[in-house]
């Protein structure tokens, strides 16, 4: 398996071992069992909407500017996560680093503009046990959430990595898979940001 | 919580099943202590990747549960042979069928194939491990902690009663108060986790590490079966992960996805449950197709008929197991048109499964066939399921489907496919691959005694549970009254019941008599079979599989190599380092930390399942700053282990 290799000078870092590659194609195979995942909660949210039982319905509390500053944050990280794997191709470690903490700092701002909104949802009388539908809210952009945070760490222990080893094929192949799963949960958020507010935006206040 | 509550007290059978868990473990432990076995445990079993050992632990767990879920069944039988019996009461009747159900199909089928596809998939393509051997590891200690989790129910805390399906609004807390119902949605959930990672491991495996030469229309058809398997798994298993999740906040943390209260939908848990739970059907049939492909081309002598075909048929029947889940609930309330459209999907899955059945009649046609163990297990699947099959387009049927709803009759429809069908696969390959795991057949003579009496007792076992079911006696009831007239029928399924659980405690018989007596094999090649894995010298592949990769010109392969006399022999100049994977102890340790966070869980104790999950993310973390590239083994070491003179 791990026997010499030649590679085309063009070939990047990530894909320049056996073990690279196989573990690259397990995760885009690995994020289409998450796109699974993410349906299925999506339908559950879409099919439990209209039952608020005695609670508010969910456009009513939803709020236009920490929505807009959540998506911002988020959609920029995954701008700055693509010019750090674009500075790891430069073989560029400083560059990389710089990248992935602004990515970082991005991620954790808008869990921070997350767990505000969803205090402020609790404030108002909307909790997981309120309705059926608020019980669809909280898992669906919670399980968003829960691996935005679960991709800081990672990103963190592979950052750590980096800076010990510096870029080798199995380190590239690290920063390139959690640069995917990072790409995706900004996608996820995209549907998010669609199917839940702006759709619950709009069939509230028509 | 007092003791009384945290252990099941006041039966007497589990005061027995108390009594003989405990001296099981103690002898282990004596065992293990007494001969120094401990050291051997950890090295050669706890911590090992190799695929093949892996796929040996899959077996023996699924053996010991198809024992547990038997004896459940046998107990079931017990109960209902006679009218108004007393054996058992309803609430400890409702325990048994749930874990019975449960376990027969998660932790019994599951593991039994996915142990074979273990062991004889990457033989099978000429690779020398899987694509991620740790994650492999990963994968079964996860499903084996998990079966481990929901096992331990009826002794601690209380079984699960709400029928393997679990519907709602009778899973709920306040109909199915307890930890029981927190067993079954965690030990799932744990098992769940390594099922998905199995379906990746595997998927990669096959697409990427085949031998060159393999095409993927030169692949064993029991290779092909298992890449749509692992299609089949990728995307129902995460379905399952969210419903189990949703009723696990539900219970747990007073969400209402499925409650009555909250404007909940007790519906969703059912299209939830059974949008996983019909393409489970076919993850549990299709790896069963494919073995039986294997053993009966082998022993007609003959090419597989259709091969195409064949792999057509599988990948149509691929994509219909997720177009056919509101067939399980025609009654409760989809409306004609809704009925209609799944009436016909499921009817159509008839066709290409039509398909396979004439393709290894035709296999068999003018073949020379020679009667071995794994060849009758294959005839007695092919008329056995057509009867699960025929029964399955009449259930199919929407319309009619309200008079065989939740009878009997449909009963019997999944045994004669799941027993005819998965289980008598599990056997046949068993029996087929014992050599490649043991180095010795299984005898032959016990062995067709094992087939004889258990395929008699499963058609006296279940056809009459046809006509009770037609007769109006409806499933999960503990019991019935004299004037249903539904006595004497019961009485003969429960006689074909035990005969099968005889027939187990033979094949049982016949693994130790094998053990002692039976003659070891000398080449590898125990049955003059078709595909790579009969092509290693010795009998047990060594741990690297394969001392020079072999490359592949056709299908059939080593069989083609054969009849033309020039089957390759290795000389010393082949042989180059070989690259290997190192063991591992963590994927043991994670998936023990699971175990502390399912059971935490399970009684609702959060401190215990927050310790649990830290363990379980610090080993995460562990593995990933460990780096260790696997070693080499030397090119004397390959010539020692091949026996190559020099």
């Amino acid at each position: 398996m791990a026997h010499a290799e030649t590679h085309d000078p063009n070939t990047p870092l990530e894909y320049r071992s056996e073990i690279g590659r196989l573990n690259i194609l397990g995760f885009w195979i690995f994020l289409g069992a998450e796109i699974a995942l993410f349906a299925t909660l999506f339908a559950t949210y879409m099919v439990l909407t209209p039952r608020i039982a005695d609670g508010p319905a969910l456009g009513e509390l939803f709020e236009v500017k920490s929505l807009l500053i959540q998506t911002f944050l988020l959609l920029t990280s995954s701008f700055t996560c693509g010019l750090a794997v674009h500075e790891m191709r430069r073989h560029n470690v400083k560059g990389l680093i710089t990248w992935m903490v602004v990515t970082l700092g991005l991620g954790l701002g808008f869990l921070y503009f997350e767990i505000q909104e969803f205090l402020h949802f609790i404030h108002e009388g909307a909790n997981i046990g309120t309705s059926a539908a608020w019980s669809g809210f909280f898992v669906l952009v919670g399980t968003h959430g829960a691996h935005v945070t679960f991709g800081i760490f990672w990103v963190t222990m592979v950052l750590i990595q980096v800076a010990k080893r510096g870029l080798t094929p199995a380190t590239s192949a690290k920063v390139f898979i959690t640069s995917l799963y990072w790409h995706f949960l900004d996608v996820v958020w995209i549907f998010i940001f669609t199917a839940v507010y702006l759709m619950g935006m709009v069939m509230h206040h028509g | 919580m007092k003791w009384d509550e945290f252990f099941v007290t006041g039966d007497p059978l589990i005061y027995g099943a108390d009594v003989s868990i405990l001296l099981t473990m103690v002898g282990i432990l004596f065992y293990l202590t007494k001969y120094n076995k401990w050291k051997w445990l950890w090295d050669e079993w706890l911590t090992t990747v190799d695929h093949k050992k892996l796929g040996i632990m899959y077996i023996v767990s699924a053996v010991l549960m198809l024992f547990r879920g038997g004896v459940d069944a046998l107990l079931m039988r017990t109960q209902l042979a006679v009218p108004d019996a007393k054996f058992l009461d309803s609430q400890h009747y409702n325990e048994i069928f749930t874990t019975h159900g449960t376990i027969m199909i998660i932790f019994m089928a599951m593991p039994f194939l996915i142990g074979l596809i273990n062991v004889v998939v990457p033989l099978q393509i000429g690779a020398r491990d899987v694509a991620y051997p740790y994650l492999n590891a990963v994968s079964f200690w996860t499903f084996f902690i998990g079966a481990m989790l929901f096992n331990i129910s009826f002794v601690i805390g209380g079984s699960p009663a709400a029928g393997w399906t679990s519907y709602m609004p009778l899973a709920s807390n306040e109909l199915s108060p307890g930890p029981g119902q927190n067993y079954y949605l965690l030990g799932l959930q744990i098992a769940g986790i390594g099922t998905l990672l199995t379906g990746i491991n595997f998927l990669v495996t096959i697409l990427k590490m085949r031998a060159p030469g393999m095409t993927l229309f030169r692949m064993p058809m029991f290779t092909w079966s298992s890449l749509v398997t692992m299609v089949i798994i990728i995307f129902a298993f995460p379905i399952l992960t969210v419903a189990l999740a949703l009723m696990t906040f539900d219970r747990l943390f007073g969400s209402h996805f499925f409650t009555l209260q909250g404007e909940g939908m007790d519906m969703l848990w059912a299209n939830l449950f059974w949008l996983w739970g019909h393409p489970e059907v076919y993850i549990v049939i299709l790896p069963a197709f494919g073995m039986f492909s294997e053993i009966i081309s082998t022993f007609s002598r003959k090419t597989l008929f259709g091969y195409k075909a064949m792999i057509w048929s599988m990948l149509l029947i691929a994509g219909y197991s997720f177009l056919v889940w509101v067939h399980h609930f025609f009654t409760m309330g989809s409306g004609a048109a809704v009925n209609s459209v799944f009436s016909i999907t499921t009817m159509a899955i008839g066709i290409p499964t039509g398909v396979k059945i004439f393709n290894w009649l035709f296999t068999m046609y003018r073949g020379k066939i020679q009667f071995t163990t794994p060849m009758l297990w294959s005839i007695g699947f092919i008329v056995n399921f057509v009867i699960g099959g025929v029964t399955g387009v009449m259930l199919a049927m929407a319309a009619a489907d309200y008079q065989y709803h939740n009878t009997y009759f449909l009963v019997s429809h999944f045994h004669y496919v799941l027993i005819a069908g998965t289980v008598f696969a599990c056997f046949a390959g068993l029996i087929y691959w014992y050599p490649k795991m043991f180095g010795y057949k299984l005898n032959e003579r016990i062995g067709k005694w094992v087939f004889w009496i258990f395929t008699i007792g499963f058609n006296v076992c279940f056809m009459p549970q046809y006509f009770l079911g037609l007769d109006g006696m409806p499933r999960r009831v503990y019991t019935y009254s004299e004037e249903s007239g539904w006595g004497p029928l019961n009485m003969v399924s429960t006689i074909g019941g035990f005969m099968m659980g005889i027939a187990f405690l033979v094949l049982v018989y016949n693994m130790y008599y094998s053990f002692r007596y039976a003659k070891r094999e000398t080449t590898g090649d125990a049955w003059d079979g078709r595909t790579l894995e009969w092509s290693t010298p010795s009998a047990m592949p060594p741990f690297y599989n394969f001392a020079k990769i072999p490359e592949v010109t056709g299908l059939d392969h080593f069989w083609r190599q054969k009849q033309a006399g020039k089957v390759e022999k290795l000389t010393a100049k082949d042989i180059k380092p070989i690259h290997m994977p190192s063991n591992s102890g963590v994927p043991f340790i994670m998936a023990s930390f699971f175990f502390v966070a399912g059971f935490g869980m399970v009684f609702d104790w959060m401190w215990m399942a927050i310790i649990g999950l830290i363990g379980v993310f610090g080993t995460l973390f562990y593995r990933s700053f460990e780096y260790d590239d696997g070693y080499y083994v030397s090119v004397e070491e390959v010539i020692e282990t091949e026996k190559i003179s020099k």
